[in-house]
């Protein structure tokens, strides 16, 4: 539904987006992760064909977002980070003139309003002035306004800013009700809503797509390189090298703790659980055991660990 | 169909907008308050002048230029770039524009449905003011030719136009209405200015200049004459200036950091 191929944009010496490409298959939810300033909004601006790329392309529903904009255009729903709101409208007046100018013809507008009102769950401020709205109402007319026209693909950067935890969760729901029959990408820098809501994860930083793949994979895959928290006490050299020696043990990782108690983390290869080794191996020493856990991996410590390991590399680069 | 059907969810998104506001009512309301005060004036002095006047002196005629000439180009000048100085600024600042250009409508679509929006409130301005020009025919003998008449508020509708296109153009320039606002007013009284001190002149940069004024030709219009180089040029200078607002909302996308 969307193909990205190297997407690249510049702004003079400054590239906001780096080659980036990947693609989303219809019905999916598509999550981008990333810093404040990582190029998310550059991208998705890019795919609603407000920007121009510099060069790569990207096509939406088979159309060509640059060459066959218009036809493009026809297929997307966008909520931009500040939704774009006429204050003087009423909610009604201004989903109809979202509706016309999305070319929806007269006979069906009032039905898609009321549809798009109780999604959104703001039917009963159909007739209010936009203007008095609270923020968090004016967000869900933003949302509104990107679905109205029962778009194939819906782009929504940020969307659950300025909304109370009860919205949240109320927007999220509606987002996951929506995939299925839309294909969605939303941004976001709020890491468990991209674990709650998305089937798959973007990871961008610094305009470089830094991972991608399913939020469980991405959890496992790190916790794939799963570690393995051990403290025993036991003299530190032969206690490492013990380590060492379990089968597929990668780096070991030792402190000194109080009382004679060493701590280590061990690095141990993906989808084999070699705890009840170590434990065998540790009493058979004769050194006691006081702790032996999977130290569990979260999307923040592989999100932190993708971006930052980026920044050093490039401070060792540069 | 479909063209015309964005085009025409612009216009009306517009004109919505301008009736919503306070924005239409307190211009209107100013034009017509400031235009029956000088129509008054106007129509004092004449009578007045009148009386000395040999018997060929044609009263009707001269207030009926004075009021669709004079009065009318200056009020504009001070009262249109307000109207059309939020046209694009205030889209761009509030984060609309983005709406607009991601829905799939042509910029010309947006820039002509606007400059419709802000000609037929001008219109509607105008208006109300016909029942001056009734009034002079009723009361008046010998009557001012009816051409005066036509020509006039054609010429007005013109020049209007003509200050419209310019005042979207500075619109789409600038997030920043003022900015758009006070340029509107500038350059059209540069553009309005353009050949004083060559007035007299017959050498071509004269000529050139004074055919270049965005006034002279209205005043043709005021004699009760429609002038081919005169319609030219103001149709020309609408498309010109409605041209350059369409490349210039397309910039946008290039220019947007």
């Amino acid at each position: 539904m969307i193909e990205v191929q190297d997407l690249t944009k510049a702004y003079g010496p400054v590239t906001a987006v780096d080659h980036v490409s990947f693609s989303v298959n219809e019905g999916e939810i598509l999550g981008f992760l990333g810093p404040n300033g990582a190029g998310k909004t550059t991208t998705m601006r890019i795919l609603t064909g407000y920007l121009p790329a510099t060069s790569g392309t990207a096509k939406i529903a088979g159309f060509d977002i640059h060459t066959d904009s218009l036809a493009a255009r026809r297929h997307i729903g966008y909520l931009p980070e500040a939704p774009p709101l006429y204050p003087d409208m009423s909610v009604e007046s201004y989903l109809d003139f979202v509706l016309r100018i999305k070319n929806i013809p007269a006979d069906k507008r009032r039905a898609r309003i009321t549809d798009a009102l109780e999604k959104t769950n703001i039917g009963d401020k159909r007739h209010e002035l936009i203007k008095r709205l609270s923020r968090g109402y004016k967000q869900r007319v933003g949302l509104a306004q990107a679905l109205v026209h029962d778009p194939l693909v819906i782009i929504l950067d940020e969307p659950t800013v300025g909304l109370d935890p009860k919205q949240i969760i109320e927007v999220r729901h509606l987002i996951k009700n929506l995939a299925g029959t839309h294909t969605i990408i939303l941004s976001t820098h709020i890491l468990p809503e991209v674990s709650m809501t998305c089937d798959r994860v973007v990871i961008i930083n610094k305009g470089k797509i830094a991972a991608i793949d399913t939020p469980q994979n991405l959890t496992t895959q790190l916790k794939g390189a799963q570690r393995i928290f051990v403290e025993a006490q036991a003299p530190e050299k032969p206690f490492q090298e013990l380590l060492a020696l379990i089968p597929g043990a990668g780096r070991v990782e030792l402190s000194p703790a109080h009382n004679g108690r060493v701590t280590a983390t061990v690095e141990t290869a993906p989808g084999k659980d070699v705890r009840s080794l170590i434990a065998a191996k540790v009493v058979e020493k004769g050194w006691p055991l006081y702790e032996l856990r999977g130290v569990s991996v979260s999307l923040e410590d592989i999100f932190l660990q993708l971006t930052t390991e980026d920044a050093e590399h490039s401070q060792a680069s540069s | 169909m479909e063209m015309l059907r964005s085009l025409y969810a612009v216009y009306r998104k517009e004109m919505g907008h301008y009736f919503v506001s306070p924005v239409a009512y307190v211009v209107v309301a100013i034009f017509l308050i400031l235009s029956g005060l000088f129509f008054i004036v106007y129509l004092r002095e004449i009578v007045q002048a009148s009386f000395g006047m040999p018997s060929g002196f044609d009263g009707p005629s001269q207030l009926l230029r004075a009021f669709l000439g004079n009065l009318f180009s200056i009020l504009m000048l001070f009262l249109m770039p307000m109207v059309t100085m939020s046209l694009f600024a205030e889209e761009r600042k509030r984060g609309t524009m983005e709406l607009l250009m991601t829905s799939p409508i042509r910029e010309t679509d947006i820039v002509v449905g606007k400059f419709l929006a802000s000609l037929t409130l001008f219109a509607i301005m105008l208006l109300p003011t016909a029942a001056y020009v009734v009034f002079v025919y009723l009361h008046s003998d010998p009557t001012a030719p009816l051409r005066i008449v036509f020509a006039g508020y054609l010429g007005i509708l013109l020049f209007g136009g003509s200050l419209i296109a310019l005042g979207s153009f500075m619109s789409s320039l600038t997030e920043n209405q003022i900015v758009a606002g006070v340029l509107t007013f500038g350059i059209f009284l540069v553009l309005w200015a353009i050949d004083f001190g060559t007035q007299n002149t017959e050498s071509v940069v004269g000529q050139t200049l004074h055919y270049l004024s965005v006034i002279n030709h209205y005043e043709d219009f005021t004699r009760g004459i429609i002038d081919t180089s005169g319609l030219v040029y103001y149709l020309s200078f609408i498309v010109f200036f409605i041209f350059l607002t369409v490349r210039s909302i397309d910039s946008l996308r290039w220019r947007r950091a």
